[in-house]
């Protein structure tokens, strides 16, 4: 899937997510960033994104993400 | 999963504008607590519910009033992490009219909470305590085969769950809400795990029915989460995945519906539960519509498939009847036909005695919903509504958004299920009263009379986005015109019976003006609802021989529109006069006055009840209802025939 795809659609469900439509979703942005993306968001956040893009991660591979762009490469892995 | 019971499809999907309505919402200043009870009934999914209950608390915080949402104040002891629930609690007992605060200690502090009495849940005084404890909470020592260890195992978990109750009673006097246990996915033998003492699955099943019965007139209550995981599947209910990645009990995809089940349990316990189930009648309680099809026609016997789905509607509405819900009606039909299938159809299991209140009449079904609500002394919010045709239910739900109105697929066989996953009826307790309340109503299917109209029926109408479609007779449109033209019995004003031949001369002889007419509304294609026939009689003169409507499609005022089309062709073809007649028939009686309310004049009264009428072609045309016309398929536009 185009990487151009995957950012509009995650600019989308972090707005669902945090009901905040103002975040910028950059390959750089972390959690630190945006208010109320706590550890239980962030598994909000990570199930969404599986439904969304009809995927699974493991949990190893959500234990191991930093960035956005980090998911953003996972996502385009599997979809 | 079932969509049903993971989407909540028996309420209406959430509106593409959810987002802007939220945001709105936010900003408003009057009412907040309808507005948020009616954004939140609808089907949500998590992050919905998540927005839903931040724009909620944020609101609160800035001190807004949530009035007329009932307080409640609800402790939640897990074992598992809630954090993801806790949200979604809130915006669904929005749903039911309750302002849900939620007091919530640090994770996994079950016994300390319960039982210290200074804890942050007893100090809290919550209105309950919800255990939401899952099978890992509680001690079990399995012990395949050795059922003395097996039963002091059961024990040994009903002695805890019980401490846990006496503390909370005696602390914080709040109504405890026990979960039960969903058993884990895997079984160690296979089937012996359920007939083997000292199995974890034996363990699960002898703790659950000691609870259940430890709960019964206790005071407490319980929340049948095992009964809930038994019906989406114990494996869609369970997720070890998110268990072990963050402790959550169950699948994220069930929040939802738990949150709704907990959401019911608290709004029961505020007796807000529904007391009242009104059913429409055609393609409801039976398969069919009376009016056109007759005793024999409908569809409601056993060895029928369609008959058995509707049977199932019957039955279920029995046996709520028969534990304290009162049944009603309220039908489009004329009063009699309505009546004849409860009085005289062998295979119907309702019968007259069982309905409080029978409407069944050509005004709308708001009104009479009204009327019934008046009649029994119950408020709108006591109500719920059965009917298959989604206008109707729109109607209902705009112009009466007190009454719960399920959603209902389109296949009748999963009526029951709709019906009874909406839970409009959840109880807490049971009594002999309850029993009782029905015969209270005496059920003599007695009419309320109609008092003011509900107001609002127009402008539905108008958010219909209509469109209906005139054309002439063509031979697409023939087997649906021969069918209308020898089953409408009701809104037909002469009965005539023609063959297919016969439609098919009127359509080929270009001095008969003929019409089909089909109307689209925003829930779909309602097909061909109405056909005229008008004959050449003396010049410049056109009889209506024929005029006849589906009732699916009363009350928009079609009429009006058919009659405009046929002035215009009228008017083209140089025709300066329309005559009608009304012959009566046993079934028609709706339609003694069509042409009087369209303007006609009466010029003949003949014995027994014929009319006859006359139009001015050059004279007002009626007024006009909202809705977009097409007319296509007439000879060079609409000159129609040669007069």
């Amino acid at each position: 899937m185009d990487q151009a795809l995957i950012y509009s659609r995650l600019k989308e469900i972090f707005e669902d997510v945090f009901d905040d439509d103002s975040i910028e979703v950059t390959p750089q942005l972390t959690a630190k960033y945006v208010d109320g993306w706590d550890s239980v968001n962030h598994i909000r956040l990570i199930l969404t994104v599986e439904k969304a893009f009809k995927i699974e991660f493991s949990t190893s591979e959500i234990g191991s993400l930093e960035n956005v762009g980090d998911l953003v490469a996972l996502i385009q892995a599997r979809a | 999963m079932d969509l049903l019971y993971s989407e909540l499809r028996w309420l209406p999907q959430a509106p593409e504008d959810f987002s802007e309505s939220l945001k709105a919402v936010a900003k408003s200043t009057a009412y907040l607590g309808g507005e948020l009870q009616a954004l939140a009934s609808h089907g949500l999914n998590l992050n919905q519910l998540t927005r839903l209950a931040r724009t909620m608390d944020k609101l609160r915080v800035a001190g807004n009033g949530l009035g007329p949402l009932i307080p409640f104040r609800l402790a939640v002891l897990s074992n598992s992490a809630i954090d993801m629930i806790v949200p979604a609690l809130k915006a669904s007992a929005l749903r039911h009219g309750i302002a849900l605060e939620v007091v919530q200690p640090s994770y996994d502090q079950v016994a300390q909470e319960a039982l210290t009495p200074d804890s942050k849940v007893n100090s809290s005084m919550p209105d309950a305590v919800l255990l939401a404890l899952d099978y890992r909470a509680i001690p079990l020592k399995l012990s395949p085969g050795d059922r003395e260890v097996a039963s002091a195992t059961v024990q040994g978990a009903i002695g805890y769950l019980q401490a846990l109750r006496n503390g909370i009673n005696a602390h914080s006097n709040a109504v405890c809400i026990f979960q039960n246990f969903a058993p884990p996915v895997e079984p160690l033998f296979g089937s012996l795990d359920r007939a083997l003492p000292g199995t974890r699955r034996h363990l699960l099943d002898a703790i659950n029915r000691e609870l259940a019965a430890m709960v019964l007139d206790s005071g407490n209550v319980l929340l049948d989460v095992a009964g809930l995981a038994e019906i989406v599947g114990l494996a869609e209910w369970h997720n070890t995945r998110l268990w072990n990645m963050a402790k959550f009990s169950f699948s994220n995809q069930i929040i939802p519906l738990y949150a709704e089940h907990v959401a019911r349990t608290v709004a029961a316990l505020r007796g807000k539960s529904r007391k009242v189930l009104i059913l429409d009648l055609d393609n409801t309680a039976w398969g069919g519509v009376i009016g056109d099809d007759g005793l024999d026609g409908i569809k409601v016997a056993q060895g029928d498939a369609r008959g058995e789905a509707h049977l199932a509607v019957q039955r279920l509405a029995l046996d709520l009847r028969q534990r304290g819900v009162v049944l009603a009606v309220a039908s489009k039909n004329a009063d009699d036909v309505a009546r004849e299938p409860f009085e005289k159809h062998p295979e119907m299991l309702l019968k007259l005695d069982h309905i409080a209140v029978f409407q069944a009449n050509w005004n709308d079904k708001a009104t009479n919903i009204q009327a019934i609500a008046a009649e029994l002394n119950l408020g709108l919010d006591a109500m719920v509504f059965v009917d298959d045709n989604p206008a109707e239910r729109g109607l209902v739900r705009k112009l009466l958004p007190q009454v719960a109105v399920p959603e209902l697929p389109e296949e009748p066989a999963w009526y029951t299920r709709y019906l009874a996953a909406a839970g409009y009826f959840e109880a807490v307790a049971f009594s002999s009263e309850d029993l009782q309340r029905a015969g209270f109503y005496q059920a003599n299917a007695r009419r309320a009379s109609l008092q003011k109209q509900v107001g609002g029926v127009d402008a539905y109408l108008a958010s219909l986005d209509m469109t209906i479609t005139f054309q002439p007779f063509d031979a697409t449109g023939r087997a649906r015109i021969v069918q209308l033209i020898n089953k409408s019995n009701q809104y037909n004003l002469t009965t005539r019976r023609y063959t297919d031949p016969e439609v098919a001369a009127a359509e080929a002889d270009p001095h008969v003006f003929t019409l089909q007419v089909r109307l689209a509304d925003t829930f779909g294609d309602n097909g061909m609802i109405s056909v005229v026939i008008c004959r050449p009689a003396d010049p410049g003169v056109w009889e209506i021989d024929t005029w006849l409507m589906s009732c699916r499609v009363l009350g928009r005022n079609v009429q009006n529109m058919v009659l405009r089309e046929i002035l215009e062709h009228a008017r083209n073809a140089r025709i300066h006069m329309l005559k009608g007649v009304y012959h009566p028939t046993e079934k028609n009686k709706l339609v003694v006055d069509h042409y009087a309310r369209l303007g006609f004049q009466k010029v003949l009264e003949e014995e027994p009840g014929l009319t006859r009428w006359e139009l001015a072609v050059a004279g007002p045309a009626p007024d006009s209802a909202p809705m977009k016309v097409v007319s296509q398929g007439f000879a060079s536009g609409p000159g129609g025939p040669a007069s």
